[in-house]
Formats: C-alpha cells, sequence, structure tokens
C-alpha cells in the first residue's frame, strides 16, 4: 500500500477547480460569524428593516392567486411581468430597458457565471477592476482567464491604464466594472471616465459587462449614467433586487443585445431550466405597488447613518498613516494601510478581539492587497458599528507599536 | 445498555471549523458504534450546564486550538469527573504552547531543530527587537516562524532572508502572544501517531502537490499525497517512531497524539510539532495512519473513547 490518497478523485478534477481550496480566512470566518463579533466582513443588506407583514402579505397573495405558476415550472427568461417590474428599476437610474432584452438569474451571480460560461475560453484575457468584486472573480476563474488588472482611484476605475493595456496589444474579451458604489473600494465613476470608457470599448469592440447592485442606495450627490445608458449595443448590464429588496429571494438579471442574450438564456436552461418562480412572483409583487419605495428609502437612510458611524469612527480611531475611500452609497469602506500590516495575518488577532473585515487579498487575482481591508457598514447597527472600529483601531495602533519595536 | 457520551467540537478558536469537521465525523462513527452520542459545542450556550444536562459517562475532545488543547476544557472535564479522551491538563498546557514544549524536548534531549522565542511582551517592553539579527545567526536560514499556541499550520511562514523575519514574526503574534523561530528541516515530512493499547501505527509521509503543507494543502481533499506507510527506509522510520515516542513520553501525553516529524539530508529525524488532540478530518493524518495500520476510523473512534471509558 504505497499511496494513501484521502480522496481518491485527486487525479480526476477538472483543472478549473485548482484555485478552488481550503483557506485559512475562510476558516477564521466560521468564527467571525459568531454574534459576539462585530462583522464587517460580508455585504449583508439589513432585512430587519424589511416591514414583515408587508412581505407575508405579498408571499400569501402569491400562494392564493398564483399557486398554480408559482409552484410550477417556469420560462427561462422569467414571467414577463417581472422582467417589466425589473425594467422599472433600471428607468428608476434613467436606464431604458425592454424586457424582451432581459433574462432573469439566481441573482446576478448566477449572470456572471453564464457569461463567463457564454463567453470566456481558457486563457482568454479579460480586464477587472483592481481590486475587484470577489465574487465576480471566483465566477469568472472556473472558466480560467487571464486577467488584466486596471488599477481604480477615487473616480472608478482608470481608463487611461486600460487605454494602456489596448496600446501594449492587449486584446481583452471583456471589461467587468462596478461603476457605482465599488465593491469593495466603495469609489463611483466619475462622469468623464464613464464616457472614455464607454468610447474606448465601443472602438475597440470590447463588451462590457456593467455590474449595477448598488445604484439605488445612493445617500447623496447626483445619479450617474449607467454604462447601458450610453452605449445599449456594446454594454451587458447586470441587476439584482438583493440589496432594493431581499438577496433571500435570488432574483437577479442581465440585460443584454440579442445574440448574447439568446446564449445566456439557453445557458441559463442548461443550468438549471429556470429561476424558482415562487420566489420570482413574490419579486414582482413585491415591485407591484408602490410601497417598495418608502422601504427603500428607510433601507437607504439606515446605511447612510450607518456609514456616517463608521467615517468618524474611523476618523477618530485609526491611526494617521491609513487612508480610506469615503462612499456615496452602496456598503462598503475601503481602507489602505501602511505597508507593513499584513491584513489575512491580523484577521485572526481582530477575531480574537471580537472583530471581523475581508482581507484585501480576496479581491485581487494574484495575491496583492495585503495592507488593505474592506469594511462593510451596511449589517452592524451603530453602537456595534462604533465598537467595532475602536476595537480594530486598538488593533492597529498595537500592531504599529509591535512593528517600530521589531523594526529598531 | 448503550453508554450515553458527548463529542465536544467547535470552540471559539481559528481552529473551529476543523474542530466542527472532526467532530461530526467522530459523532457519526460512535452512533455507528451503537453509542448514544451527541456533539456539544463548547462556544453555544452554557457549557457546563449543557454538559451536565446531558449526563454522560464520558467526552471525546475533538476540539482543537485554544481552550481545547490547552488544558482549559481537560481542567473542567476534571473537575466534573467526567471522564474525557486524550491528554490530561498540564500535559495539554505544555505541549499546545510550543515554546514550553520545546524548552521540555531539548531538556531531555529529544531532537528538535535549533529555535529561539520571540514573545510580544519582550518586543513591547523589553525593547527587544534587536535579538531577531541573533536569532538568525544561532539557527541559519531558512526559517519556520509559527506562533506558540495555534494548530493547522496558521500563521506559519517560511524566512529565505533575514530581511522577511520582522514580518513572519508579526504575522505569528497575531495569532499568539508569543513566536517560534525554527530552523526549517530540507526533507522528508513525516507524521506520527500514538494510540494508547496499539502497537505503533505505520508513518505516514506527507507530499503536498504546492511543496508547502500549509492550511490549505491539510484541508483541500487531494491537495496532499499521503504515502502510509512512509516511504523511508525502515532503520529511519524505526528511529522516527522512536524520537516521537520519546517526545510523547517527555511531554506526558495519554491516550492518543501525533507528532510531526522531519527528515534530514543525513536521515535523522527532527521533532517539529506534537499534538494532543490530532485531527480527525476526512484529510487528518492520525486516521490515515490507523487505517494504514488496519483499523478504519470508526474502530479507531470507538478505541480511542474505551481509554477514557475505562477510566469511569
Amino acid at each position: 500500500m504505497a499511496e494513501f490518497d484521502v480522496d481518491p478523485y485527486a487525479d480526476l478534477y477538472a483543472r478549473r477547480t485548482a484555485g478552488m481550496s481550503a483557506s485559512e480566512v475562510r476558516a477564521l470566518f466560521a468564527v467571525a460569524s459568531r454574534p459576539d463579533v462585530v462583522s464587517f466582513a460580508g455585504g449583508m443588506p439589513a432585512v430587519q428593516a424589511l416591514p414583515t407583514d408587508h412581505v407575508t402579505e405579498v408571499v400569501g397573495s402569491v400562494l392564493a392567486e398564483s399557486s398554480d405558476v408559482a409552484l410550477q415550472y417556469g420560462d427561462g427568461q422569467g414571467p414577463p411581468g417581472l422582467r417589466e417590474r425589473l425594467a422599472m428599476l433600471m428607468a428608476e437610474e434613467g436606464t431604458p430597458a425592454d424586457p424582451a432584452d432581459m433574462v432573469v438569474t439566481t441573482g446576478a451571480q448566477q449572470a456572471l457565471d453564464l457569461l463567463g460560461k457564454v463567453l470566456l475560453d481558457p486563457g482568454d484575457p479579460i480586464a477587472v477592476e483592481a481590486p475587484a468584486y470577489v465574487g465576480a472573480l471566483s465566477a469568472f476563474s472556473a472558466y480560467e482567464p487571464r486577467y488584466l488588472q486596471i488599477e481604480l482611484d477615487d473616480d472608478g476605475m482608470i481608463v487611461d491604464r486600460l487605454e494602456e493595456a489596448l496600446v501594449r496589444g492587449e486584446r481583452p474579451k471583456l471589461v467587468y466594472t462596478v461603476p457605482n458604489f465599488h465593491n469593495p473600494a466603495g469609489v463611483t465613476m466619475s462622469r468623464a471616465r464613464r464616457e472614455r470608457l464607454v468610447s474606448l470599448c465601443r472602438e475597440a469592440r470590447i463588451p462590457i459587462v456593467e455590474d449595477n447592485p448598488y445604484g439605488l442606495l445612493r445617500f447623496e450627490g447626483e445619479v450617474e449614467p449607467t454604462l447601458r445608458s450610453m452605449d445599449p449595443q456594446n454594454v451587458i448590464y447586470l441587476g439584482t433586487v438583493s440589496k432594493v429588496f431581499s438577496p433571500g429571494v435570488r432574483v437577479g438579471w442581465a440585460v443584454a443585445e440579442p445574440g448574447v442574450l439568446q446564449r445566456l438564456v439557453l445557458a441559463k436552461e442548461a443550468a438549471d431550466l429556470c429561476g424558482s418562480n415562487l420566489n420570482m412572483l413574490v419579486t414582482e409583487r413585491y415591485l407591484s405597488d408602490d410601497r417598495w419605495r418608502s422601504n427603500l428609502e428607510r433601507l437607504v437612510e439606515t446605511y447612510r447613518r450607518r456609514r456616517d458611524v463608521m467615517l468618524s469612527a474611523l476618523a477618530e480611531r485609526f491611526p494617521a498613516d491609513a487612508t480610506w475611500t469615503r462612499p456615496a452609497g452602496g456598503f462598503y469602506v475601503w481602507v489602505r494601510l501602511p505597508g507593513y500590516l499584513d491584513t489575512p495575518s491580523l484577521l485572526a488577532a481582530a477575531v480574537e478581539r471580537r472583530v471581523a473585515y475581508v482581507p484585501g487579498t480576496a479581491f485581487y487575482p494574484d495575491g496583492r492587497g495585503r495592507d488593505r481591508m474592506r469594511l462593510a457598514f451596511c449589517y452592524p447597527p451603530e453602537e456595534r458599528i462604533e465598537a467595532g472600529i475602536r476595537r480594530l483601531g486598538e488593533l492597529l495602533e498595537d500592531e504599529e507599536e509591535l512593528y517600530r519595536s521589531l523594526s529598531g | 445498555m448503550t453508554e450515553r457520551v458527548a463529542v465536544l467540537a467547535g470552540g471559539r478558536s481559528p481552529e473551529r471549523e476543523v474542530s466542527l469537521r472532526s467532530g461530526h465525523r467522530v459523532l457519526t462513527a460512535l452512533q455507528a458504534r451503537g453509542f448514544e452520542a451527541s456533539l456539544i459545542d463548547p462556544s453555544e450556550g452554557p457549557f457546563v450546564d449543557n454538559l451536565s444536562a446531558a449526563r454522560v459517562s464520558a467526552c471525546y475532545v475533538a476540539l482543537h486550538g485554544k481552550e481545547g488543547e490547552d488544558g482549559t476544557v481537560q481542567r473542567l472535564l476534571e473537575l466534573l469527573g467526567i471522564p474525557y479522551t486524550g491528554t490530561p491538563p498540564l500535559a495539554c498546557e505544555l505541549t499546545f504552547d510550543k515554546v514550553l514544549a520545546k524548552e521540555m524536548l531539548d531538556a531531555a534531549g529529544v531532537a528538535t531543530p535549533p529555535w529561539a522565542a520571540v514573545q510580544e511582551d519582550a518586543l513591547r517592553d523589553l525593547a527587544a527587537g534587536p535579538v531577531l539579527p541573533r536569532i538568525v545567526e544561532r539557527t541559519g536560514l531558512p526559517l519556520v516562524v509559527k506562533p506558540s499556541r495555534a494548530g493547522s499550520a496558521m500563521g506559519l511562514s517560511f524566512v529565505q532572508d533575514e530581511r522577511e523575519l520582522p514580518q513572519a514574526v508579526m504575522n505569528a503574534l497575531s495569532f499568539a502572544d508569543a513566536a517560534v523561530v525554527e530552523r526549517k528541516i530540507v526533507g522528508p515530512e513525516v507524521a506520527v501517531g500514538m494510540l494508547a493499547g496499539t502497537g505503533p501505527l505505520p508513518l505516514v509521509e506527507i507530499v503536498p502537490r504546492s511543496g508547502v503543507f500549509d492550511y490549505a494543502a491539510r484541508y483541500t481533499p487531494g491537495a496532499t499525497e499521503y504515502h502510509a506507510p512512509a516511504r523511508l527506509p525502515p532503520e529511519i522510520a524505526s528511529a522516527c517512531q522512536a524520537e516521537a515516542e520519546r517526545a510523547f513520553r517527555t511531554l506526558g501525553l495519554r491516550d492518543v497524539a501525533r507528532a510531526d516529524v522531519m527528515v534530514d539530508g543525513g536521515g535523522r529525524p527532527w521533532i517539529v510539532d506534537v499534538n494532543v488532540s490530532p485531527g480527525m478530518t476526512d484529510t487528518s493524518l492520525l486516521p490515515v495512519a490507523a487505517r494504514a495500520g488496519g483499523i478504519g476510523f470508526e474502530e479507531l473512534c470507538e478505541r480511542v473513547l474505551r481509554l477514557a471509558l475505562d477510566r469511569a
């Protein structure tokens, strides 16, 4: 008995699973989910703020009036009535959309996977922001692309860097971006950058994937036009009801031109035949009268207050050499620490002090970001945010002292 | 009559997840062996009350890391008069703390790589930063830096260049209040399992596909190849076995344990780690060693539990 493999299938796995492995950070999140830990880690919407009576009424009426449809298989593209409601959500930000150009997906996350399936061959280059949404990286990575990482700053993706890459001869298959209240960076792409990006990609015939989960969670400032509204032919738009209603219903969508759309629908049907009719009809019903607006306003107000509390706690408690972004909406503050601090290793000490965050390395495919952390202000109540930032601030201060003593 | 027992797993250490995986497997195994077994997580609800209410005749300790491996839970169980699997409190405390364990092993002449401890208090209060270069003079390069009190290779880093040492020490100190800086032995790595009342278990040779036996290599099925028995010449294998047994004796371990041993170019074994609560997950080393020795997982769990029940 020579080789003793604890996994008899070790030789059988597809190459694309190579990046799927256990991790220390993931193990620490198991501790971080304990109630005594203030978690700034997960971007979880404050669903407690939704009026339970209202949601109960919606679910009840769907079952009472349409159970024959709700409990049945449905169409791969999603119910037409729901697609109309989702088009209406897009109109809130001034984006015209035809329900016929839309496929409803299991959260926008499934749309990312389907796009990978439809557009990417192994080794294909794709452009993503640096940092980029970790869920998009996981979804795309299964299709083994090569990442071109385009830096961002307070005005979003630095489009000049993308252009430089194109001049170097790079030909990304797509450009993936979260223009509004970026995850994890919290920044919003400026109008000028949007215009540059759209025209650059149009000329180069590179489709843009615009992921806009947070657009309606704006705390202040003017609504920026979506990329889709600027160039419908060349922009694939992804939306979700996770932040305006509930992530539990798993309803997201993609809007694309007919060629892409048809393949997305076929890929969607191959993956799961159709979404959950029950959840989709609940969502349609929830969006069918105006009460969702006041619910959302309350949510946005909650998030705005939490952001304010986090920003002032950061200013008070974080070391002078740390910097962070000031989001005008969404869920996240992105912190840059002095280079000697290592956020993946620091997480254990943070959890020990009952506070958690996501280490910056999660958001770069190449292991960068060790001095960055993402703080989500969406979920913990205000007093917990204060306590959590205080704990983190004390930790950072202690670490700074330790560093000084180590470096003599 | 079926015996009521509890499997203790979970806890609030960074190894919570690993422990829950160990615990659920042990639980299923003991139930299959006819025990009325339940799982108790010391971090969920009032532990002592839960334990008393469960009215068990013994506990299987499947906790890893702080509290479960450092003698804390064992002391409580002693007070409550509940027999438990594994090592008693003081030996747990000595073994879990790598600084104390290395001192003990050194004193007893057990081979453990040249090392030094860097204590956080020494850095903060005694301005000990300037000793780092001395450590390198003493141990040589390359180095392994690990937290004094942690498991599963958490917080562990390798240092090739002296300039990387401060960062590696800081990383380790995120998990514990002292870092062990140790000469990295280059050569085959083997795990030696101990199961009381059973002869020596076959050695398990560890070959991580990435080259580094880190957290991912330990807990991703397929990320590491195990060879059992290890592909070592018999005299070197027995030397590993003998060195590990000396370590177990020196530290006062009971029932089950695991030692990680590195074999250098000259065929000399070095003890690099000793565990009082060896992992029992689907990728863990002790179950692999037992299986190679003809002891299936259920049988292994029952034998360990019976050692505790016999103390009742």
